[in-house]
């Protein structure tokens, strides 16, 4: 075997050669050249929905050469909260996960500081709401991005028909399509003299009083417009006040007139109710209007999406929004902001709030104004208030402005609607205060 | 010889052990070790999650729920499946075939799946037993949103999905009694009643101990019927050990109090365990 030896003035040659070669060869860029990204979206009630989100990432992964999987997570028996905490716990999952609206802050230390993010686009899309900031952020710092898909602000939806015939309210005409509204006799009080004819007509209002989101977040908006907080912002207990005693004398009027099984309603019962034609109004977003639209056209026809009454302390419209988080042991943490950025410019939210007709709100002050909400129908404009384009009311969460961990608990164990229950149903109201406080006393673990 | 055979019959079982120990043990003592951890999960506390519980209204209302729930429901499964194993076990060959399938359709179709059928059976808004009831000018009842009978309805279900357990446990259980014992208490004069308690009763001591105790597991453990049909409501007052402790440990992100609550059950079964498994075996021990 003959063995040639390698010169040194050899090796230093082929050495140059080589490098030059590498530094003057064209760089081929393979096809997913900048790896891999996978992402966990929530599962869109709204048929067609999820296809928009697909299309906005497959341009993103074809332009920026990354390979994208995208698993569509049900939020139906808490899959998405399931994920969310099995993935926090293992350190392992999706890059980017999309969460409902508490778990940013409770999974605060297991994500990446979205900052660079939000900053251009709040320049881009204008300001986000308070509740936005108030579960997006801690300490000044973004723990996730609002995402446009499955947020929504859980307003009146109130038949047109029933409302005048009954209660004497013409809701297109206090909340006109296209222009400002003229609400400033729509109060609480004018609210209940509403449930109560409506309930004597046999046309309930169709708001529940159980465990589940859209029962909470109406008892928050209530309990907020009357300036009632079971804890403040300062994780103070503050539930014996004046403000929480006079919320909950209006809710025992107003649970008086409400169906009688409203303590065991879930989040799908008021939409039945709407669509079985058996109540004068709902607290929801448009997805019971769309079914209906599909199943009772009849009633759809007759749907009027809207604010929600003032209280002594303001006008509170429930907000409930999802947000986009990046994992801190993501793989790909450049490539999902990116691709976060590329699903919060404008054209993107347009193509959301389209793809589900109405029903997903994005978060910024400049997005309220999309030709969809102002175009859906039948009748037409009947979701043109939903997005609250004239900035009438404040968005707010159940249990804020507590701090979101104590708050989160309050939340999800319905401390306000139980609260409330009890003390419709007829315990004392000392006694039910001190329940409360005995919970809330309870919440504040660390 | 037979060592060597028991060491291939350990290798045989050892897929399954390693199995169990990944999914059973580990888990096990995972949310032992959760259990100690404070809300952050960032340091060890101890007993105080423990400590924190018992002063909390709601677990003993959860206590007194789940032994209330488990005891009626075990309690009316037997009784049923008791009763229904006797009529199926006096029909003749063929039929008896069909009856036994026919009965056990509760107990395959998966937990989750007829507890939604229920729940529309049950639902506020088309209650198909309210619309039944009103052509007899009753109700409409609020199945789930009252106490008595949402914990009427919880319970309901469960004994309608758990019953045919009980029942085929049972059949099996009358099928090998000897028919001797019967022809001599016919002979000595004995009535239907007397030959319940005195042959087919303590014939299936040992069965009905052990499907008790396995059924008293299981119902004290349900999530799905409860979770599906009230979700621990109205007011608290349908939920179990492991609907609040889901509520605590994942909605409410306080996993190492989910883990605590998880775990009073284990006490409580437990003692329940010793007392049924002491009296099988005593039992055995004098056979």
């Amino acid at each position: 075997m003959s063995r040639k030896a390698l010169t040194r003035r050899q090796f230093v040659a082929a050495t140059a050669m080589s490098s030059a070669a590498l530094i003057t060869a064209p760089y081929v860029r393979g096809a997913y050249a900048a790896g891999k990204l996978s992402i966990g979206f929530w599962d869109h009630w709204v048929p067609g929905a999820n296809d928009a989100s697909t299309a906005l990432v497959k341009e993103w992964g074809e332009k920026e050469k990354v390979e994208v999987s995208i698993d569509y997570i049900t939020s139906n028996n808490k899959k998405i909260e399931l994920t969310a905490a099995a993935e926090a716990q293992a350190k392992s999952g999706h890059d980017i996960l999309q969460m409902p609206s508490w778990w940013p802050h409770a999974y605060s230390e297991n994500l990446e500081p979205l900052n660079d993010v939000m900053e251009p686009l709040i320049k881009q899309n204008g300001e986000v709401n308070g509740t936005v900031k108030y579960l997006g952020q801690s300490g000044g710092k973004w723990l996730a991005v609002p995402a446009t898909p499955g947020s929504q602000i859980k307003g009146p939806c109130s038949r047109i028909d029933l409302m005048k015939k009954h209660a004497g309210i013409d809701v297109q005409e206090m909340y006109p399509a296209g222009s400002v509204p003229k609400d400033e006799n729509w109060t609480m009080e004018t609210f209940l003299k509403a449930a109560e004819a409506c309930h004597k007509a046999g046309v309930p209002f169709g708001i529940g009083l159980g465990e589940t989101t859209d029962s909470v977040d109406t008892a928050g908006a209530i309990f907020q417009s009357y300036g009632a907080e079971l804890v403040n912002a300062k994780g103070d207990i503050t539930v014996k006040t004046d403000a929480v005693r006079e919320a909950l004398e209006y809710y025992k009027r107003l649970i008086a007139v409400l169906p009688t099984d409203a303590p065991s309603w879930d989040d799908a019962s008021n939409n039945k109710w709407l669509i079985s034609g058996r109540g004068a109004m709902i607290l929801n977003p448009p997805s019971a209007w769309a079914v209906a639209k599909r199943d009772a056209p009849q009633i759809a026809e007759q749907c009027w999406t809207h604010g929600m009454p003032a209280g002594p302390k303001g006008r509170y419209a429930p907000f409930l929004p999802y947000f986009w988080g990046v994992w801190s042991f993501g793989k790909n943490k450049e490539a999902a902001k990116s691709l976060l950025t590329h699903l919060s410019q404008p054209s993107a939210i347009e193509k959301f709030v389209a793809a589900s007709g109405g029903y997903d709100l994005p978060a910024y002050a400049n997005m309220t104004n999309l030709k969809t909400w102002a175009e859906e129908g039948p009748p037409k404009g009947t979701l043109y208030q939903y997005p609250d384009p004239h900035h009438r009311q404040t968005l707010s969460i159940a249990a804020s402005p507590a701090p979101p961990k104590i708050a989160q608990q309050i939340y999800f164990q319905a401390t306000l609607t139980k609260l409330a229950l009890r003390y419709a149903k007829g315990e004392k109201l000392d006694t039910a205060l001190a329940w409360a406080e005995n919970e809330c006393e309870g919440f504040m673990r660390s | 010889m037979l060592g060597r055979k028991s060491t291939v019959a350990f290798f045989l079982t050892l897929p399954l052990i390693l199995l169990i120990a990944l999914l059973v043990l580990y888990p096990a003592f995972y949310s032992v070790y959760l259990a100690t951890l404070n809300k952050a999960m960032t340091k060890f506390v101890g007993f105080s999650n423990f400590t924190f519980l018992f002063k909390r209204e709601t677990f003993w209302m959860v206590v007194r729920q789940s032994c209330i729930f488990a005891i009626t429901a075990v309690f009316f499964k037997a009784l049923i499946g008791f009763i229904v194993a006797h009529f199926v076990h006096n029909i003749p060959g063929k039929k008896q075939r069909k009856w036994r399938g026919m009965l056990l359709v509760p107990w395959v179709i998966p937990p989750a799946m007829s507890t939604l059928a229920w729940l529309w059976l049950f639902d506020p808004s088309y209650s198909a037993f309210n619309y039944t009831l009103s052509f007899f000018g009753v109700g409409p009842i609020p199945w789930l949103g009252d106490t008595f009978w949402a914990r009427f309805s919880v319970i309901l279900v469960n004994v309608w999905y758990g019953a045919p357990f009980f029942l085929i446990m049972y059949l099996a259980a009358l099928k090998s009694v000897p028919d001797q014992l019967y022809e001599a208490a016919s002979i000595d004069g004995a009535n239907w009643w007397q030959k319940i308690w005195h042959i087919t009763l303590p014939m299936m001591r040992n069965i009905i101990a052990i499907t008790t105790l396995f059924s008293l597991i299981v119902t004290f453990a349900n999530f799905d019927i409860v979770r599906i049909l009230t979700s621990g409501g109205p007011l608290d007052t349908t939920h179990l050990f492991a609907t609040w402790a889901f509520q605590v440990g994942i909605q409410s992100s306080d996993i190492p109090l989910g883990a605590c609550v998880s775990l009073f059950m284990v006490p409580i079964l437990a003692v329940a365990a010793i007392f049924i498994l002491r009296d099988v075996n005593k039992r055995g021990n004098e056979a």
